[in-house]
């Protein structure tokens, strides 16, 4: 591996708030090391900024290990970037050329507001979560860990659909914006372990309801959001879910 | 009833409710190309088959209602769901590059509106106001003679197989029919179907133009 270094000409989206206009702002990125990641490099770039007495770039970030589903932006074009399977975080600017030009904006969705720059405000996941993403549990003490059989095929399927780190990727890609992927995600998890079975079909209805009410579009079954998705959360979820929804509005006793 | 309409009011149910009516649209443009090979045959098989089509009311007017309702729901749905969808981005991308979307899911939103178009086209010249009532084979072929009316009716056929090839795999996964062991099916299924029928339909008015189908 060479110890090159590269520099970068960034247009930046930059929004003093969630009111306010936007526009693209031009910033240079130099001598930056190709083993740097994506947040790395605009970390060098915000130095520079708060050095020059200017306004670092915000961006939202947690981990930087590419499993908390924090960060996110949309890198020319791309949500999370050029590399597929991978947050933006864990993106590294051996990816990229030197003198490349780099355009980022950040999730462009109705339900998820611009809070200033790359940061959008990402609660509406938090209250689809809300209206059904849990399960009833029996309180006390610790059950044994065996005591609720699970098959492996089962628990492998579950654990695919549950990857979903909730970045939101697969709204700013989805050309409708929507998020039927990450609640189809959160819905087929739950859907398939035992645990889940108590409100299953309260769960598909009351999650598709809110995810309507926070105005994200609707599927048009393109697969943007599974190409982007850095967990690689597969489109048989969003057929899962419309499978649970029609399911509970048959065969459910309680009133809808 | 409360719970289908329930179900209406979801993005999910009106998807579900797209599925549905696009596939009886579907099931009816397979059997009015199946039909039309009849043309190949001659004058006395396409009109006779259009007389026995017609001594069986019940058929005719039950096929034409439940049409009626398919497309009515049909575009009711897709212009409430391209209301939400136009909606829901808010701002607009300076640089947005697809990933996976291809050409015919790309201009679903446009090949809807042709397709409306032309079948609006095709219904008031060979069903409401054809040339010679009960000749359907002169009606077909006086019109493709004319490469204005031919153009028009390869092009609407175009657009059908580019609509019917993602509606078809997409109303697969709208329903939720989906298993990783026939998955790669429903494509295949979207692409014989689309095929077989835009090239079929697409070869009377070729026919006709190159003199192979004459009166």
């Amino acid at each position: 591996m060479t110890d090159e270094l590269i520099n970068l000409t960034l247009h930046v989206w930059r929004q003093r708030g969630p009111n306010g206009p936007g526009s693209f702002e031009t910033h240079h990125a130099k001598d930056i090391t190709t083993h740097m990641s994506f947040l790395e490099m605009l970390d060098v770039v915000n130095e520079d900024l708060i050095e020059k007495g200017e306004e670092p770039i915000a961006f939202d970030y947690d981990c930087r290990e590419g499993i908390c589903g924090t960060c996110g932006m949309v890198v020319n074009g791309v949500a999370h970037g050029p590399q597929k399977l991978t947050t933006v975080c864990q993106l590294h600017m051996r990816q990229f050329e030197d003198g490349q030009e780099i355009w980022l904006e950040p999730w462009r969705a109705q339900g998820f507001p611009i809070v200033k720059d790359l940061v959008v405000d990402r609660s509406g996941f938090d209250r689809i979560i809300q209206a059904g993403g849990y399960i009833s549990i029996r309180t006390g003490s610790a059950s044994e860990a065996n005591e609720m059989p699970i098959a492996k095929d089962v628990a492998d399927r579950a654990m695919d659909a549950a990857a979903c780190i909730g970045c939101g990727a697969c709204v700013a890609a989805c050309p409708n914006a929507s998020a039927s992927l990450f609640t189809a995600a959160k819905i087929s998890h739950l859907s398939l372990m035992p645990q889940g079975q108590v409100e299953r079909a309260d769960r598909a209805r009351k999650m598709v309801a809110q995810m309507d009410a926070e105005g994200f579009g609707a599927c048009t079954n393109h697969g943007e959001c599974e190409a982007v998705c850095p967990k690689g959360v597969s489109l048989e979820w969003i057929a899962r879910m419309n499978r649970e929804l029609v399911r509970a509005m048959v065969k459910s006793k309680t009133p809808a | 009833m409360q719970r289908a309409l329930t179900l209406y009011q979801t993005t999910i149910g009106k998807k579900v409710v797209m599925a549905l009516s696009g596939g009886i649209i579907v099931g009816f443009v397979i059997g009015h190309f199946l039909g039309n090979l009849n043309l190949y045959l001659g004058p006395e098989a396409l009109n006779g088959y259009a007389a026995k089509l017609h001594s069986m009311p019940a058929l005719v007017w039950g096929t034409r209602i439940l049409l009626l309702f398919a497309f009515g729901a049909h575009i009711g749905s897709a212009y409430q769901l391209w209301r939400r969808n136009v909606t829901a981005r808010g701002s607009h991308y300076k640089r947005r590059k697809d990933q996976a979307t291809d050409y015919a899911a790309r201009t679903m939103y446009w090949t809807g509106p042709i397709l409306l178009l032309y079948l609006i086209y095709h219904l008031l010249e060979f069903t409401i106001l054809p040339t010679h009532p009960g000749d359907v084979y002169r009606n077909v072929v006086e019109a493709f003679q004319n490469p204005w009316i031919s153009t028009f009716y390869i092009a609407g056929n175009l657009a059908l197989g580019l609509h019917i090839f993602h509606g078809i795999f997409s109303a697969f996964q709208s329903i939720g029919a989906n298993h990783p062991r026939y998955n790669s099916y429903r494509r295949d299924l979207a692409i014989a179907i689309s095929a077989v029928v835009t090239l079929g339909n697409l070869s009377f008015p070729i026919s006709v133009l190159t003199g192979i189908v004459t009166l």
